[in-house]
């Protein structure tokens, strides 16, 4: 199965900004009349990109925008991987594992970023930074080892590329990708 | 060899991501000509003559995939680009809309075109976001244009194309997981019938085809399909995208005229330039993770002694025994240092992953596969676990909605029919497997 988390139940508030709610519109926009759930997955992707990660009380406020059940939302957002169903660090790092990044080396990097950072798989920094998730298969198959952070792919990675990245993250000096 | 570049022929042109370069190396001109100059039919009739089979992997032919749609009146058309590339090995789609996100743009509008779609949609794996960002920037550019919209170069023909990301989910690549998704459900794959081409998304006709399918649509309407026919041997036609990784020196995306040997894509100067790190070849799996492995010795050459070729036909000759399938494209190599019995445990993995879990022999039979694959790659295998696996495989394959289970088991039958021995020697040599790999094997089993 997808996914084996389950939602955890927080009753904090949650707030949308208004370039948030805005994005979500345009997103619904984009299909017919009626057929508005088709937005689900893109509302998600926007909640998380601001929020951090998916609440109840977010895919509660999602369901009310699209005007369908909660029970809609839950069951979408705990199908797709990509959702964090609980707080995770401000970046989190999702290394794929799947067998032609592990033929270069993914096994050997996940160890040497979790013994960097000190931390296991499924585990967030003390400070809230990082949090270390391995990924099925990301698409970059003949560019691994490689991890993707904030929709931004990091590839051809060795044991001092990674540290680096690490460093960088720490600055603050990379930017998100797409979202 | 000779090798035309259809798809990837302007990769080289600095800028060819914008539509002012696009255009002026022809981009749009095809679309021009079947707005202009065919009608609807002549454009279906010219996909049915290059021979196009689907590029996703199943590789069935997408002339006639098109002639099935279903044409009720009063009631509206899609066509949806299948772009959730997630079959481990494959990331040719991924190449072709970061670098020429116009050549899909305008195989889009054209298709949609040739099957009376007046909206489109391009369902892109939530990883590749980054590609979403580009996309919807040259849609923008186009609709800017005049290539979308109302009324498009004054033909009379409306179109409009959106994009739209996955969630993270292998089985969105099944079509009608797919469309589950597009409709905002979970991906669970439908029955069929009814198939897409009668009830498809929101239960209206729909066409389904993956990028490189649709991209080579434009090179098809421009050249004629008899052009693109020409090129390729027997029913493997024109060009395809190989994305080719593992150990090579060289991995990356190439297109190849389909009929190049395999040899020469392996070891080729032009190509991934052979093993890395001066290694030898022990196996390969030539059309991503869900098709049969080959050893060394079947790789190159086939079970006959003769030289296989990038072609549907020729990757699958021998059947299951001791041929593949070309599939997706997605060509992973495996060098001598390489455990099978750990790549077949980690392909394994991804499967009981991703299985949707709606049909109970895939959902129990993947995970059961994984624990008995890890056992045996762990040193905690008996002999009798690698029959345990085969017997697991057969309640799988052909019990299930969607090829998903299928994808998981038929890995793992070709694994154990050629590795068996260095399966066997996990069992036997529990510690010695900890430390060091089986190595190549010498002896062809016996078919």
């Amino acid at each position: 199965m997808s996914h084996t988390t389950q939602p955890i139940r927080t009753t904090e508030p949650v707030n949308f900004s208004e370039a948030l709610l805005g994005k979500m519109d345009r997103a619904i926009q984009q299909f017919p009349e009626g057929k508005q759930k088709s937005a689900i997955l893109t509302l998600l992707h926007l909640a998380q990109a601001e929020l951090g990660w998916i609440s109840v009380p977010t895919m509660d406020k999602i369901a009310e925008i699209l005007h369908i059940q909660a029970i809609e939302v839950y069951e979408v957002a705990t199908f797709y991987t990509m959702f964090h169903l609980e707080p995770v660090g401000k970046y989190v790092f999702e290394v794929c594992r799947t067998g032609p990044c592990m033929l270069v080396g993914s096994d050997q990097l996940i160890e040497h970023i979790g013994q960097r950072l000190n931390i296991g798989v499924g585990e967030t920094t003390e400070d809230g930074l990082f949090t270390l998730k391995t990924a099925e298969c990301l698409g970059g198959c003949g560019y691994g080892p490689l991890l993707q952070c904030r929709h931004r792919f990091h590839e051809h990675l060795t044991p001092e590329k990674v540290d680096a990245l690490i460093e960088q993250y720490r600055q603050g000096t990379i930017e998100p990708g797409a979202l | 060899m000779n090798n035309r570049k259809l798809l990837l022929e302007h990769l080289e042109v600095p800028g060819i991501e914008g539509i002012d370069v696009y255009v002026k190396h022809g981009g749009y001109n095809t679309l021009e000509k079947a707005l202009k100059k065919m009608s609807p039919e002549e454009v279906v009739e010219e996909v049915k003559k290059s021979g196009l089979r689907g590029r996703g992997g199943a590789g069935f032919p997408t002339g006639m995939k098109w002639s099935f749609l279903a044409k009720p009146e009063g009631i509206p058309r899609y066509l949806v680009c299948n772009a959730d590339e997630s079959e481990p090995g494959t990331f040719k789609d991924r190449f072709l809309m970061e670098k020429i996100p116009h050549l899909l743009v305008e195989a889009m509008v054209l298709s949609s075109y040739a099957l009376g779609a007046n909206t489109s949609y391009i369902y892109i794996r939530g990883e590749y976001m980054y590609l979403l960002e580009i996309l919807e920037k040259a849609i923008q550019e186009a609709y800017a244009k005049g290539f979308l919209g109302k009324n498009i170069m004054g033909s009379g023909f409306d179109h409009d194309l959106v994009v739209t990301p996955g969630g993270g989910a292998y089985i969105c690549g099944e079509e009608t997981a797919l469309l589950e998704s597009l409709e905002g459900k979970r991906g669970n794959p439908r029955i069929k019938p009814p198939f897409p081409a009668v009830k498809g998304l929101w239960g209206c006709p729909t066409v389904v085809n993956n990028v490189e399918t649709i991209a080579a649509v434009v090179s098809i309407v421009r050249d004629g399909g008899e052009a693109y026919a020409a090129i390729g041997i027997g029913k493997s036609t024109g060009t395809k995208l190989i994305s080719a990784c593992g150990n090579l020196v060289r991995p990356g995306v190439y297109e190849i005229e389909l009929g190049m040997t395999v040899e020469e894509f392996i070891y080729g100067d032009d190509y991934c330039r052979g093993i890395a790190n001066g290694k030898k070849l022990k196996a390969c799996v030539p059309g991503g993770s869900s098709v049969p492995i080959l050893p060394h010795y079947l790789v190159t050459k086939t079970a006959a002694g003769e030289d296989r070729l990038m072609t549907y036909e020729s990757l699958a000759d021998g059947g299951f025994k001791t041929g593949s399938m070309l599939g997706s494209g997605g060509f992973i190599v495996f060098d001598e240092d390489q455990c099978i019995v750990r790549n077949t445990w980690n392909f394994t993995r991804f499967y009981a992953h991703e299985s949707c879990g709606q049909c109970s022999p895939c959902r129990e039979g993947t995970g059961w596969m994984e624990k008995v694959l890890h056992r045996l790659e762990t040193g905690k295998g008996q002999l009798h676990d690698i029959d345990l696996l085969a017997d697991i495989n057969k309640k799988i394959e052909g019990n299930t909605i969607c090829p998903l289970g299928d994808a998981a088991a038929w890995p793992v039958a070709a694994a154990i029919h050629h590795f068996r021995e260095e399966f066997e020697w996990h069992v036997t040599h529990p510690e010695e497997a900890q430390t060091r790999n089986y190595g190549l094997i010498q002896q062809p089993v016996v078919a």
